[in-house]
């Protein structure tokens, strides 16, 4: 009927004020420019998380084993966490324990006290993606531990850029450093992972054998286990086999804790969701503020048209036909808000994405971060957009149905 | 035979604070199909009031009305912009056309309300727009034309939606007296045609170009009749009032 004309009346009016129209959308073109942003931001990371997941292997599985509360802990023997991917080669590949601490690192009289140390296993190191199971971090030179570097517990090690660069100026393999009184041969070096390295950071790392390790410390036994499950599709049957295992063991399902690479990613994932979701309703916020913002001035508009609306009514237009305009009228001015803040939140999401991107790219090892609206929330900022402008709208459109014609018709 | 527009015993009563005013004072008016009828009175004798209720914008405190032998006296809002959209054409004083909207889309509205297809309400309204010569300027907006063409626009769209009666309430009040003229002369032309026109108007000059005066004195009818009866124009308590409007 003449929903045709309310929609080009409203694109008329908007267009004849259009410093009032403006300012009547910048309420929803900042909420949905917000909304598009914090969700395309979140997009990216989630993105990146994902692609790091599958880039390390989703086979990756972190066991935490801290005994019963009371004291009466048993060892766990490594050994037997060996022997436990022996018996089921169906869906464990390997195992590396996890022994990490800081110390102090000489070289001649250099020496550097924040030094990340840990032991593990040759498993630590991915062979086919040739990168480290928990975090991906690649090799400049050299190679990785060995199985024999671990069985005979060679006082070998694999050190971190920061090392290479403080201690020997870039060119460290077969030259040695000390670890507590102990000389290490270095046979790999790591590639950068921070843009800007210092002591005690990333960069600041140091593989060696794990036994090595544990005698540096001091400690007897080792609380955290890497598994590898066969495959990506085997790590919840895998999860099921230590689990089962460690439970006949500590006969206490809170000595130990167990979790699959993909379960941490889900976890990080879920925390993501909330987070995005508070930072979307503080943006929804702004959506309200731009409803009301629209109640208002549609309600001084119909103020403004109350002679216009007595003679619609005068010439037949019901309640509906009024109330219809008005809402309309609304309803369009949100959209047009809409679509606007849909085209500044892209632009914002490229522009903020492409910094955010370079630099969270140069800390998670070269991952690739694109915060690219989704067309899901696009279609959703401009749904709910609308659907403010019609909501808001309808309190004002109601007004203008209930005038009464006589007094619309005199109205000046 | 039934009467076109018939009023019987209208009272209209309004509470003014303290004071109780009876705008209509038990009126009772038939107009047939064709007549052209003035309602002249001054201000405060109650013909704006008739006029709203002819005009289906407003209902009597008690009293019937039947337009077209139907009662519209006890209607409510919706109900009421039915009967005008299919049944009356107003022509105001101030032409009250929208500004915003081109000739054309003002000729169309009531065909708008009446729910027709797009291309048949083009059809009437240019159809109207030819009788009132002015199809040319149907894309010009309001503000382009001059008064006296402005009221023939809202006398088009009064016409457009082919309703049973024609009210003009004060048609020539912000026109020149020739442009007046002209108007006044175009409704004649109308009622030749067929047309039913009630005017409402203060000013005798223009009453008596209708063929039947009623005139209204404080809500109460005192005279019903033919033009030309010098009666129709004496005022029995003439007091300088007249020009007041």
């Amino acid at each position: 009927m003449n929903y045709g004309q309310s929609f080009r009346l409203a694109l008329k009016s908007l267009a004849t004020s259009k410093m009032r129209s403006i300012l009547t959308m910048l309420g929803i073109i900042i909420g949905v420019a917000s909304v598009i942003v914090i969700l395309a931001l979140g997009n990216g990371v989630q993105g990146m998380i994902d692609e790091q997941v599958s880039k390390l292997g989703i086979n990756t599985i972190v066991t935490y084993t801290w005994g019963r509360g009371d004291g009466s802990t048993m060892d766990l023997d490594p050994e037997d966490m060996y022997r436990l991917v022996e018996e089921h080669p169906d869906v464990l590949s390997g195992v590396s324990p996890y022994v990490s601490f800081q110390t102090v690192i000489r070289k001649g009289d250099q020496k550097l006290e924040k030094t990340n140390l840990y032991g593990v296993s040759e498993v630590m190191f991915n062979n086919h993606s040739q990168s480290t199971i928990d975090g991906g971090e690649t090799l400049e030179q050299g190679r990785f531990l060995s199985y024999l570097d671990v069985e005979r517990r060679q006082p070998v090690c694999v050190i971190g850029a920061y090392l290479a660069q403080e201690l020997f100026n870039d060119d460290p393999l077969g030259q040695t450093l000390s670890i507590d009184g102990q000389s290490y041969t270095v046979i790999g070096v790591l590639k950068q992972i921070q843009e800007n390295m210092q002591e005690g950071s990333s960069d600041d790392q140091l593989y060696l054998p794990y036994e090595n390790a544990l005698e540096i410390m001091g400690a007897r036994n080792v609380t955290l286990y890497m598994f590898t499950s066969t495959s990506g599709a085997t790590a919840g049957a895998a999860k099921a086999v230590i689990d089962r295992y460690l439970y006949d063991y500590f006969q206490d399902p809170d000595a130990y804790y167990i979790q699959t690479m993909e379960e941490q990613a889900n976890m990080i994932n879920a925390m993501m969701g909330v987070a995005i979701g508070v930072l979307v309703a503080i943006a929804a916020i702004s959506l309200l503020v731009g409803g009301i913002g629209i109640m208002n001035i549609m309600l001084v508009s119909v103020t403004e048209r109350t002679r216009e609306i007595g003679i619609r009514k005068s010439l037949g237009a019901k309640r509906k036909d009024i109330r219809r305009q008005f809402v309309i009228e609304a309803g369009t001015t949100s959209a047009i808000g809409g679509l606007l803040g849909i085209g500044l939140g892209y632009l914002l999401a490229m522009g903020v994405g492409s910094i955010l991107g370079a630099s969270l790219s140069a800390q998670m090892n070269g991952a690739t971060f694109s915060a690219t609206p989704t067309p899901g929330s696009v279609l959703i900022s401009f749904s709910v957009s609308v659907g403010i402008g019609i909501l808001f709208g309808y309190l004002p459109a109601n007004k203008a149905a209930k005038l009464n014609p006589i007094d619309a018709l005199r109205y000046d | 035979m039934e009467h076109l527009i018939e009023l019987k015993q209208v009272y209209k009563i309004y509470q003014m604070g303290e004071e109780t005013v009876h705008a209509l004072d038990g009126v009772d008016i038939a107009i047939d199909q064709g007549e052209f009828v003035a309602i002249v009175g001054s201000s405060g004798s109650g013909k704006s009031t008739a006029m709203n209720i002819i005009g289906c914008l407003d209902v009597p405190t008690s009293g019937s009305y039947h337009l077209g032998g139907v009662d519209v006296s006890t209607m409510d809002d919706d109900q009421q912009a039915e009967i005008r959209n299919k049944m009356l054409g107003f022509i105001f004083q101030q032409y009250n056309l929208i500004p915003k909207l081109t000739v054309l889309e003002n000729v169309e509205l009531p065909l708008l309300y009446a729910g027709l297809p797009s291309d048949e309400r083009r059809r009437r309204a240019l159809g109207a727009l030819e009788r009132v010569g002015l199809a040319e300027k149907q894309k010009n907006l309001p503000s382009q034309l001059s008064g006296g063409q402005q009221q023939r626009v809202s006398i088009a769209r009064a016409l457009a939606g082919s309703p049973s009666v024609i009210l003009a309430d004060e048609p020539t009040g912000a026109l020149d007296s020739r442009t007046g003229r002209e108007v006044l002369g175009f409704l004649k032309k109308l009622n030749r045609e067929g047309d039913t026109v009630v005017l409402i108007t203060h000013d005798n000059s223009i009453a008596v170009r209708a063929d039947r005066i009623i005139r209204l004195q404080d809500g109460k009818i005192i005279y019903d009749g033919d033009a030309r009866d010098p009666h129709a124009v004496v005022q029995p308590e003439q007091a300088g009032e007249e020009d007041e409007l």
